[in-house]
């Protein structure tokens, strides 16, 4: 018996554009699995994505689907949401499309608190155009266009969002594929923006490149650096360095946006 | 009896667009553009409808194509830079056939120019704005009246031929002041999009013959299907096979070539006896009436020739009415539509241009027909 997840696949669009060994199918399923335990009605859900190697995801699933401009994915999606609150509303990004050239979307995104679910495939670089750094590379590493490592800082995107009024934010893992997707199930909870960063692994373009390894030796690493919340009380700050907390990092309910309008609807005197 | 109500041009594009069921608009504040933008703040929820002010222009196209497709007609409005931002989702409207309205009150350029002067110097970006082969439908308005119709006329040609549709309004209309009796209601035709029905698991989002596009399911409404920006085959999905991108891009040209007689719209004014034909759009046209009226009081024979529709360019219409006529195109810009208007007429024209900021009066359009007449070169 094959996965929930191909009961909401478009498998005549297969094979997929994904190299062996990505981490983008794994984001995918958690992603299907978490729609499926909610038992949320795939008539009323849109996906929305931007531009890149994750961005392709939408169209291999049986929804309503929207892959739009790098990047604007959250401007896009801001639409449909207001457009149609009744609608669930899904944005699938990547690191580069999310917190480069969409940034400034995300964190308006965070703001409003607009009820959508972004799902980051943070792999660590610019896949689709071939294995450049991205504002999620860490410092040091190597890419095609940091070709003696990298300068630029990384953000942490997960306090970025929670900064910027993200009601719901959490990290996990390919590696942790079943804690991914316990996540992205709480995060289609929340009635406002909700950020799940998964971190995944890209062989092809960065795991190569920086020498970690294949897939394998990639998924290893996540295991050992993505530390649950719970644990990471326990350690100390020593024990804690090279590591990256996992689990819900922030869970606050917040006015949502398009509820919100609902009352200048009312003021306007337009209510029926 | 009818009143006559005092408006402003940019109160006038909101008053057509409510007209035509405008229920969505995103936006970004600009100036000469800002009044659309607080005027459907206030308007839209008091009918139900939606704003919502984006963090750029970028974001505000992106949200209307979205709202557009949960079935909303769907507006932005901005100027100049504005524009510019909005020219790469302007390209994906176009090729993912998303209806929807974006109003640009042109001010002078380059860059941020001068905020608050009127320009034309946007009409080529409106028409090649956005890479790639894609079509255009561009209408501009010469009086508030007129805004108020030709708003109207850009959602309801939106919804007919699934596409993003420009209103290039200019600084002068925009903010000008005039009395205009606002048509009955039940007089305005409403066009809609056409939406499927029956088996939605027969659906193909984008099949359509040349000329013609597929009906429009609204997301959530049961026809689930899949919206890309990459060339796309009838299902929609992506595809790089010749014989299908050629089509697709073909397609989407033809629904404008095909179907001129519906979309070209002008006016002719004492042509038929003149051998001084002006051509002038948007506020530039006012002075051009001016300048003929006062050029036949001395006795020379001036028409004028007035696209309401600039993109696609009415030069069938054109190429008749200029036939023994000497013509002259005044323009707040270089001499843009000027280099349309001389590939259409296929012979040398006056240009009259003006990019310092003011209004292109009456008198400079005066001094290039006498300077015409008065050397009777081929008249
Ligand atoms: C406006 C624009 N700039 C640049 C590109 C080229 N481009 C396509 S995908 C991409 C980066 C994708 O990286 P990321 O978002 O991390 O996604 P991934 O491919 O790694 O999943 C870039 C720069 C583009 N398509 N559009």
């Amino acid at each position: 018996m094959g996965s929930v997840a191909h009961n909401y696949l478009r498998t005549s669009k297969m094979p997929h554009i994904w190299c062996p060994g990505c981490g983008n199918g794994i984001i995918t399923q958690a992603l299907l699995k978490a729609i499926d335990q909610l038992q949320l009605d795939p008539q009323k859900i849109v996906v929305v994505s931007g531009i890149g190697c994750s961005s392709r995801a939408p169209g291999y699933l049986d929804f309503n689907t929207l892959h739009t401009t790098h990047g604007r994915a959250l401007a896009f999606a801001t639409g449909v949401k207001h457009g149609n609150p009744d609608l669930t509303v899904i944005a699938l990004t990547g690191d580069g499309d999310c917190a480069a050239i969409g940034g400034n979307h995300l964190i308006h995104a965070c703001r409003r608190n607009i009820d959508i679910t972004t799902v980051v495939f943070n792999n660590n670089v610019y896949g689709m155009t071939s294995g450049q750094f991205s504002p999620l590379t860490p410092v040091g590493s190597y890419a095609t266009t940091a070709p003696y490592g990298n300068i630029d800082r990384s953000f942490d995107l997960c306090q970025l969002s929670q900064a910027a009024g993200a009601s719901f934010v959490a990290r996990s893992t390919t590696y942790h594929a079943n804690h991914l997707k316990d996540m992205i199930v709480s995060a289609l909870q929340n009635k406002g923006f909700s950020l799940v960063e998964a971190m995944t692994h890209c062989p092809t373009y960065f795991g190569r490149r920086n020498r970690i390894g294949g897939p394998v030796e990639m998924l290893k690493q996540q295991q050992e650096q993505g530390v649950t919340v719970q644990a990471a009380a326990r350690m100390t700050p020593e024990e804690l360095t090279g590591k990256y907390l996992i689990g819900e990092l922030h869970n606050q309910p917040l006015p949502e946006f398009c509820e919100q309008y609902q009352q200048v609807i009312a003021k306007a005197g337009g209510a029926r | 009896m009818i009143k006559p109500i005092l408006m402003q041009g940019n109160e006038a594009c909101i008053a057509g667009a409510l007209a035509a069921g405008m229920d969505f608009f995103a936006g970004y504040p600009i100036t000469p553009s800002t009044e659309i933008a607080e005027l459907a703040a206030e308007r839209l929820p008091a009918r139900q409808g939606r704003f919502i002010q984006m963090e750029d222009e970028i974001a505000s196209m992106g949200a209307i194509i979205g709202a557009s497709l949960t079935g909303r007609k769907a507006m932005t409005a901005t100027s100049g830079p504005g524009f510019s931002l909005k020219q790469e989702n302007i390209g994906y409207a176009a090729i993912t056939e998303v209806p929807c309205v974006v109003v640009n009150v042109q001010r002078a350029g380059p860059s941020t120019g001068i905020p608050t002067a009127p320009a034309q110097g946007d009409v080529m970006q409106a028409r090649w704005g956005t890479h790639g082969d894609h079509p255009v439908i561009a209408l501009s308005p010469s009086s508030v009246a007129e805004t108020f119709d030709l708003t109207f006329r850009c959602f309801n040609l939106a919804e007919r031929f699934r596409t993003p549709v420009i209103l290039l309004l200019d600084e002068i209309v925009g903010h000008m002041r005039e009395a205009i009796v606002l048509p009955a209601v039940e007089t305005l035709e409403l066009v809609h999009r056409l939406r499927p029905s029956g088996d939605p698991a027969k659906y193909i989002p984008y099949d359509a013959p040349l000329g013609a596009s597929a009906p429009m399911a609204d997301f959530g409404s049961g026809y689930p299907y899949h919206v890309t920006g990459l060339t796309h085959d009838r299902e929609g999905f992506t595809t790089a096979k010749p014989s299908e991108v050629e089509f697709l891009i073909r397609r989407l040209a033809s629904k404008i070539e095909m179907n001129l007689e519906e979309i070209l719209q002008w006016e002719e004014l004492q042509v038929e006896d003149a051998d001084i034909l002006l051509v002038a759009y948007g506020a530039t046209a006012r002075s051009a009436r001016a300048a003929m009226k006062q050029a036949r009081g001395k006795g020379i024979k001036v028409g004028l020739f007035r696209p309401m529709t600039i993109w696609p360019f009415p030069e069938e219409a054109l190429r008749q009415v200029a036939i023994g006529k000497q013509v002259i195109v005044p323009e707040m810009n270089l001499g843009q539509l000027a280099l349309e208007i001389e590939r259409v007429v296929h012979k040398d024209i006056t240009t009259v241009t003006q990019v310092d900021g003011e209004p292109l009066k009456p008198d400079k359009i005066l001094a290039a027909i006498y300077n015409l007449a008065g050397t009777g070169k081929g008249v």
